[in-house]
């Protein structure tokens, strides 16, 4: 258990980056970790601070000891430095310096673009946590619960993944921007969060569920592309944070597939047929499948956001520079330079969306976005089948991305969710139907009702197929506190 | 070795330059010394340029004319404190000076002209100061010809005399011939240094033939004009009377003996006091300045038995001739770190004894080598950084490099492994008016300009070693680092800095570097300089069928006739 007034840094954070022996670091982190500690105690209720809860933690990068199981309380996580293991030889993956040495230190040239680069993924870790605090109070189950405090002490740890390196390589600046990262706080008005999806409240569990699924799925190609950098030590940081990411999306697609499964069962044993007789349907308690539709529209298309303008210098600097690469660089079969390639992008002619070619190297971000959607696609056709199963005929699909955008080159034009601009009248008459109203929130509040008793769920949502670690249904994930 | 910085006719030149030279190599020049008269003959050798493809004919010249005229300004301040007059006139007969070299400058690279200029008008500056600084008056004596680089000559002396032989004139032709300006101050020296009225200097500017007699004395272009049968002999009546006039205090000179350096396979150079370390994969060098290594003179006698070897004026020639080497010979190290190395204390020993014997004649010339020195460091367009490490000697003189330099990075609290002294900056009395900058205005002022306070609260801490808090706090230097953060942020820094484009870099502290007012002289290396490489760089002068290529050809120049 750690003390905390008297952490002993280097032996109690599990770390394979030689912590004991780094002075600069431990200096660095003595100073910043209880500006950490109260952030985190500040931000989850006191009565989930004091339970115990069955969470991983990852002690090491092998196999054996990413995932240690056991009962936590949250504040006493090991929160740790972990970078996937080194690779002999490993070369710059793209841009003008592809083939030469990885960086093991910050070439000067770059360091303010890597900083930055650090910083925005840094920032969104603690944001979502923030964005998420309430949600303990209003679990449908032990199990949902666990994974959401899962979901926080893990994002926790990617804060402080990113707090390493800032330590690590970007010397006082880099310790003033980690400082920076506890001073903001999801919307705030006076220090909000870099990115505007990670200032929008997460207010109930099905917005957590496509949060997870689609926001940390932008995370995670922003990690894929970080994975690829030139800069060795992000590279194997985010690598080693993908293999924990993977489970926030899998709290995602499996939440929503519960839903989906628990409003078809009701369905189905209420005879419903129609899957838009939502008083009907929601005369149940369960969540109708248009209104899955809508929040699903609206995550993905505030995801969409987080990958920035279509054509992008910055992202080309990056790219150029070898400090970011492309989602799966390695098995990209190019010269990992576009000198002279193309990408085409989505661009506005006149009403019409095109796609028009430019230099890929200004194109980073529409593939990087492109590969995400593509990636998207392959839970929301899982959620499809769950429907098929169960008889019931209705389809959700991925709006299309002129939709409901705030950046890039559909910003703030009124798009159907099929892509097609629409009058502003057709537009208000047609949002109710495209994304969530008040009235569906309010709704959906009411169901947020707690289910603490181990065993049981909230009457909206199905059981997992199986549990964590492959306890028992009836496992006590969470031995809440009640005091 | 690694050299060539200069580029003749589009080819490389692996040819050192050195600065470094004396009375016995002259080519160019000669002097008559005539008791505290000195007459300073140019007499330029046609076939003695710096580089081949070109012949200095009608007294025109190159950088190796213009190194020994510097030799020569510089040895009349210590090897001959008596002279308080010179005379500079022409060797030839029908020609005072026709100026720089054009085939010289058509066939020099941007940046071989751009430091030749550079230089040249530091030269000028130089001599034009003599007077102020040492007493020693710099008088012009124009009979034939004096044309563009010629007259800024003549306008650099602070008195002109013009034959009135109805032939004779003073002209800036460069626009009218040349399409390019005079840019050696004489544009700037015309308006600002002899007041002449902006209509005239726009026509005396406009005229190749330039303006001769009676009319030069009525615009101010000349201070006296002689008739042709009474000139040499007005001109050293002059001469005498200026002589007779002064209260210069002199004694006997000292000799400034060979500048001993070691240039090694890389470039690295070695002197006595000053190390220049080259890292060219990192386009870095490191000038590291060595703290006095023998105790300061016991009396002003003493150094004046030193002479070239005492400490302050040896590390001047040293670092001075360090600075002109890099400019002109490693272009591509763009950025410089100051180091040094010594006891603080030591400097300010020897600093002490010139400040407190200012009429002395060679405790205030060696005084006035270092404003020039310093003056050069701010005028040298690489990036400069100064490391303030532990056993460090940045007191007094030393010190007003940490503000000539565009950043400085200081040693906090103890080091790992590092038993040399904790590093301090110290100021002196020097730091507060002795070495003004060419803004006029002394580095902590520009440094303090939004906050004049700042300079008069420093004048309370004179003496007192200031460790790294508390020259941070007192704003002396950029940053401070501890033993964890030093290496890394040091490294980084230089890296960024070398990664950026030179030219955004040049423009950028060029800019930033000199605050405040504007002086004849900031004018000088900051306007006119500028537009003057501007021009430089613009096919109408230096194009295929620009002015600067087709001289000499009989056909003019085929400009394009936008305006920019």
């Amino acid at each position: 258990m750690i003390d905390l007034m008297n952490v002993s840094y280097d032996t109690q954070i599990p770390n394979n980056v030689g912590l004991s022996s780094d002075k600069r670091v431990l200096k660095a982190l003595e100073k910043w970790h209880p500006g950490y500690i109260n952030w985190w105690n500040d931000l989850i209720p006191e009565n989930f601070q004091q339970s115990l809860v069955y969470l991983r933690t990852a002690v090491s990068v092998d196999p054996k000891g990413w995932a240690k199981f056991d009962y936590v309380k949250m504040p006493e996580y090991r929160w740790g430095v972990l970078l996937a293991p080194h690779v002999e030889d490993r070369k710059i993956p793209c841009g003008e310096h592809a083939g030469q040495p990885a960086w093991q230190e910050v070439p000067g040239e770059y360091r303010n673009m890597l900083k930055r680069l650090i910083v925005i993924q840094g920032d969104t870790e603690p944001a979502s946590v923030e964005q998420q605090k309430f949600l303990g109070r209003t679990a449908p189950s032990l199990y949902d619960m666990r994974n959401l405090f899962q979901v926080n002490v893990e994002e926790g740890r990617h804060l402080w993944a990113m707090v390493y390196l800032l330590h690590k390589y970007f010397g006082k600046d880099g310790r003033e921007e980690a400082d920076d990262l506890l001073r903001r706080s999801s919307g705030s008005e006076e220090a909000p969060r870099m990115l505007g999806a990670f200032n929008e409240a997460t207010p109930d569990w099905l917005s957590f569920f496509m949060f997870t699924y689609f926001t940390d799925r932008d995370g995670k190609m922003q990690l894929e592309s970080l994975a690829q950098s030139g800069f060795d030590p992000l590279s194997r940081t985010c690598r080693f944070m993908l293999t924990e990411e993977a489970h926030h999306m899998f709290v995602g697609e499996t939440g929503v597939g519960r839903i989906i499964e628990r409003t078809c069962q009701v369905m189905k044993e209420n005879g419903i047929e129609d899957p838009y007789d939502v008083d009907r349907i929601r005369s149940y308690g369960v969540l109708d499948l248009p209104t899955v539709q809508k929040k699903l529209n609206l995550h993905y298309t505030l995801s969409l956001d987080l990958f920035g303008q279509e054509v992008s210098t910055n992202a080309a600097n990056a790219f150029n520079a070898g400090i970011k690469g492309r989602y799966m660089e390695h098995r990209i079969d190019d010269d990992h330079k576009l000198v002279n390639d193309t990408y085409s992008v989505c661009d506005l002619e006149g009403d019409a969306v095109v796609r028009r070619d430019v230099p890929a190297l200004t194109a980073i971000n529409m593939r990087l976005r492109d590969d995400y959607s593509r990636d998207a696609s392959g839970g929301v056709g899982r959620w499809n089948k769950i429907l098929e199963k169960a008889g019931v005929a209705f389809e959700l699909k991925l709006p299309h991305e002129a939709f409901n955008r705030k950046i890039g080159v559909f910003a703030n034009k009124e798009f159907n969710p099929e892509g097609k601009l629409v009058s502003g009248a057709e537009y208000d008459a047609g949002v109710k139907n495209w994304l969530p109203t008040h009235a569906d929130g309010d709704y959906i509040q009411s169901l947020m009702v707690p289910e603490y008793e181990p065993g049981k769920y909230a009457g909206w949502i199905a059981p997992p197929k199986v549990g964590i670690d492959n306890k028992p249904g009836d496992f006590e994930y969470v031995k809440l506190h009640m005091a | 070795m690694h050299a060539g910085a200069a580029c003749q006719g589009g080819a490389l030149v692996t040819k050192v330059i050195d600065f470094r030279t004396d009375p016995s190599r002259y080519r160019h020049w000669r002097v008559e010394y005539d008791g505290d008269v000195a007459n300073l003959y140019m007499d330029v050798d046609e076939n003695g340029g710096l580089f081949d493809g070109y012949l200095l004919k009608l007294n025109s010249y190159d950088l190796g004319v213009d190194i020994e005229l510097a030799d020569i300004v510089q040895r009349m301040r210590f090897e001959h404190p008596e002279v308080k007059v010179v005379v500079m006139r022409s060797g030839k007969d029908r020609v005072f000076c026709a100026g720089a070299n054009i085939r010289m400058l058509g066939g020099a690279s941007h940046a071989h002209k751009v430091n030749f200029c550079k230089f040249t008008n530091e030269t000028r500056n130089t001599f034009e100061a003599a007077e102020v600084d040492s007493g020693q008056k710099y008088i012009c004596a124009v009979k034939g010809s004096c044309a563009g680089g010629g007259y800024e000559l003549a306008l650099a002396c602070n008195y002109i005399m013009l034959t009135d032989d109805s032939t004779s004139s003073v002209a800036l032709p460069e626009v009218p011939l040349l399409a390019v300006l005079p840019g050696t101050g004489g544009l700037t020296r015309v308006t600002d240094k002899r007041k002449v009225r902006r209509d005239r200097a726009d026509v005396f500017c406009s005229i190749e033939e330039g303006v001769k007699g009676k009319r030069a004395l009525d615009w101010r272009l000349v201070d006296e004009v002689v008739p042709n049968a009474t000139f040499d002999e007005t001109v050293d009546q002059r001469a005498k009377e200026f002589a007779a006039a002064s209260s210069k205090p002199t004694g006997k000179g000292i000799a400034l003996g060979p500048l001993e350096r070691t240039i090694a396979d890389d470039g690295s150079v070695t002197y006595s006091l000053v190390e220049v370390d080259v890292e060219r994969d990192s386009r870095k060098v490191t000038i590291t300045l060595k703290g006095p290594d023998a105790p300061a003179p016991s009396s002003i006698e003493q150094l004046h038995a030193q002479g070239d070897q005492s400490y302050l004026l040896r590390l001047a020639r040293e670092l001075d001739d360090a600075i002109l080497h890099l400019r002109l010979n490693e272009a591509e190290l763009g950025l410089v770190v100051f180091r040094s190395q010594g006891d603080p204390e030591a400097v300010l020993a020897h600093e002490k004894l010139l400040t407190d014997n200012e009429g002395d004649w060679l405790a205030r010339e060696i005084l006035q080598f270092w404003k020039r020195v310093l003056k050069r460091v701010d005028v040298t367009s690489r990036s400069l950084v100064a490391l303030v490490e532990h056993g460090s000697c940045f007191a007094g003189v030393l010190a007003e490099i940490l503000w000539a330099v565009d950043r400085s990075y200081m040693m906090e609290g103890e080091f790992e492994g590092d038993n040399r002294p904790i590093a301090t900056v110290t100021l002196s009395d020097v730091n507060f008016g002795r070495f003004p900058m060419a803004n006029d205005l002394t580095r902590l002022q520009t440094r303090f300009l939004g906050e004049p306070g700042a300079v008069e609260a420093l004048k309370g801490k004179i003496g007192e070693p200031l460790e790294a808090e508390d020259a941070n706090a007192a704003g002396l230097v950029t940053e401070i680092f501890d033993d964890i953060d030093w290496d890394d942020e040091i490294r980084i820094f230089m890296e960024e800095r070398a990664s950026f484009s030179p030219d955004a870099m040049t423009a950028m502290e060029a800019n930033l570097r000199f605050a405040g007012p504007e002086t004849m002289e900031t004018r000088i290396f900051g306007r006119l300089t500028a537009w003057q490489n501007w021009i430089f760089q613009r096919p109408n002068a230096v194009g295929p069928d620009g002015a600067l290529k087709r001289y000499g050809s009989g056909v003019r120049g085929d400009y394009n006739m936008e305006r920019v």
